[in-house]
């Protein structure tokens, strides 16, 4: 059974230019998909419908196997977590421990599960030691893994990451990298770091213009350079160098 | 650090090294929250010349201060300005009452001295007192007891809201000034032309950045609605003890005149 499910999904900001046009694809558990396009595509949007954070699309959306309604709401958040491109805005607790705790006390776990929760999603990022430090004083690399630490400590069965490797160094992005392997679900990652999607996604969606242009295997759309050129993107700089 | 750095360090030091940062307490934070209320009403209470009575409250402050261990000299600058503020209020009382009440070896002891103290000493204690508390709670642990003492959800969501918000708002204030002093070298202050841009900007930002924060609080369960209760840790017999300890002392402190007694004992 799909996981995540989208039939003619169409949406526009403000009732007049749609920012996505029918869009129709299937995700089934475990899968790690990639959402490529260029800047403006749509991204970020589809992402949001996704966790219903922008309510008033038009289609059928199902997250979990529930229509992404306003009764559904409370209970897609639980089974789909979403990793903002701006750890700033993700962050917003005084440490890492109270942040990644946040999530499950909203959903009333007793203080030893959210504990347990916590400690097992900072396990999973590798950042145990930093459990009572001030989210102020960490770096750019940190923050963006305590971010995705606040999402798995409500143990998710999707995930959605937007732009995680965004303004990362090569050390703390290959770390990321490490991590988001690591990771169980399903996962949709929205980046225009192609080498990232190379590394972690075995399926790629194509956005352009609002409207899926291709759905399929990773290798096969980030070696196609004219496809990607038409698209508004470049081949990967680990392909494009050989 | 410059000075706005200075301020958000500040202010989330109030969640950090103070509140949620401090290991677990057994006491409620809803019963810290009703001693230190009533610890400021009973010391509002002396009269205007009763230093020796308010003297005995500051019992509670020492006490507190050595039993959790928080740093008086850390909050003494923390609170320079306010305390400032609060001598400087009460030293008008210098001026306004002149009759001499008694006189200590030759040095006439005016009225106005006195309850200028005593003024002082009542501001400095329950700003202590308030500032000890949010050392033990923390804001949000604030939130939650004034909600379970029965303050409308509504409104502690608004006190909670209104926290992030300007430790967001301070945070753009912090960027949007680095973006403009990269281009105005030298420049003290911001341009009167660029004033009005300046806060309209600051104003779409931060509130663009809240709106963030907020959606971050609901996907991760936040349902606008009061906050959760996290009693874990804390134990209901050691909360009602605290409170009951506290009472009674703070009555006797306010009925007997503990110092006065102590020092004709003395004399």
């Amino acid at each position: 059974m799909a996981v995540i499910k989208a039939q003619h999904l169409t949406f526009s900001y403000d009732g007049a230019e749609a920012v996505l046009s029918d869009v129709s694809f299937e995700l089934e558990s475990e899968e790690t998909v990639g959402l490529i396009g260029a800047n403006g595509v749509g991204k970020s949007t589809l992402l949001k419908i996704l966790v219903g954070l922008l309510p008033g699309y038009r289609g059928i959306v199902e997250v979990g196997g529930l229509t992404v309604e306003k009764k559904h709401i409370r209970r897609i958040r639980e089974t789909a977590g979403y990793v903002f491109q701006d750890s700033d805005s993700q962050l917003f607790l005084a440490t890492v421990y109270e942040d990644v705790a946040f999530g499950p006390r909203n959903y009333g776990y007793a203080e030893a599960e959210v504990d347990r929760r916590v400690m097992a999603a900072l396990r999973q990022v590798h950042m145990e030691d930093l459990r009572d430090r001030q989210i102020y004083r960490m770096s750019g690399g940190q923050k963006k893994l305590a971010s995705i630490a606040t999402i798995l400590s409500m143990e998710p069965q999707i995930i959605l990451l937007d732009e995680p490797s965004g303004a990362l160094d090569p050390r703390n992005r290959k770390n990321l990298i490490r991590v988001i392997r690591e990771m169980k679900g399903t996962k949709i990652i929205a980046s225009h770091d192609l080498d990232l999607i190379g590394d972690t996604c075995g399926r790629t969606l194509l956005l352009s213009g609002g409207r899926l242009i291709r759905d399929g295997e990773t290798n096969g759309i980030l070696t196609d350079e004219a496809l990607l050129q038409a698209h508004g993107l470049e081949l990967p700089l680990s392909l494009s160098h050989t | 650090m410059d000075r706005l750095q200075e301020a958000i360090a500040a202010l989330h030091a109030v969640d950090t090294d103070m509140g949620a940062g401090r290991k677990a307490s057994r006491i409620d934070p809803a019963a810290r929250l009703m001693v230190c209320m009533t610890f400021s009403l009973v010391t509002v209470s002396f009269g205007k010349y009763d230093l020796p009575g308010l003297m005995g409250m500051s019992l509670f402050l020492v006490v507190t201060a050595i039993w959790e261990n928080i740093s008086v000299r850390r909050g003494l600058y923390r609170l320079r300005y306010l305390a400032a503020a609060v001598i400087l209020l009460g030293s008008a009382n210098l001026f306004y009452d002149r009759n001499i009440v008694f006189y200590l070896g030759n040095l006439p002891v005016t009225g106005g001295l006195l309850s200028a103290l005593t003024l002082c000493g009542k501001g400095i204690f329950t700003v202590f007192a308030a500032y000890f508390l949010l050392c033990l709670i923390g804001t949000e642990g604030l939130c939650r007891a004034l909600r379970r003492l029965g303050l409308p959800g509504g409104a502690v969501t608004v006190l909670l809201l209104t926290w992030r918000y300007l430790i967001v708002l301070l945070k753009e204030v912090r960027r949007m000034w680095q973006a403009y002093g990269m281009r105005a070298p030298g420049q003290r202050g911001v341009r009167m032309r660029a004033w009005g841009s300046f806060a309209g900007l600051l104003l779409l930002r931060s509130m663009d950045r809240a709106e963030t924060v907020y959606q971050s609080m609901l996907l991760r369960g936040y349902d606008g609605g009061a906050l959760r209760e996290t009693t874990g840790g804390t134990k209901a017999a050691y909360s009602l003890l605290y409170v009951v300890c506290w009472l009674c002392v703070f009555m006797i402190l306010r009925c007997i005149p503990v110092f006065r007694l102590a020092g004709r004992i003395f004399l």
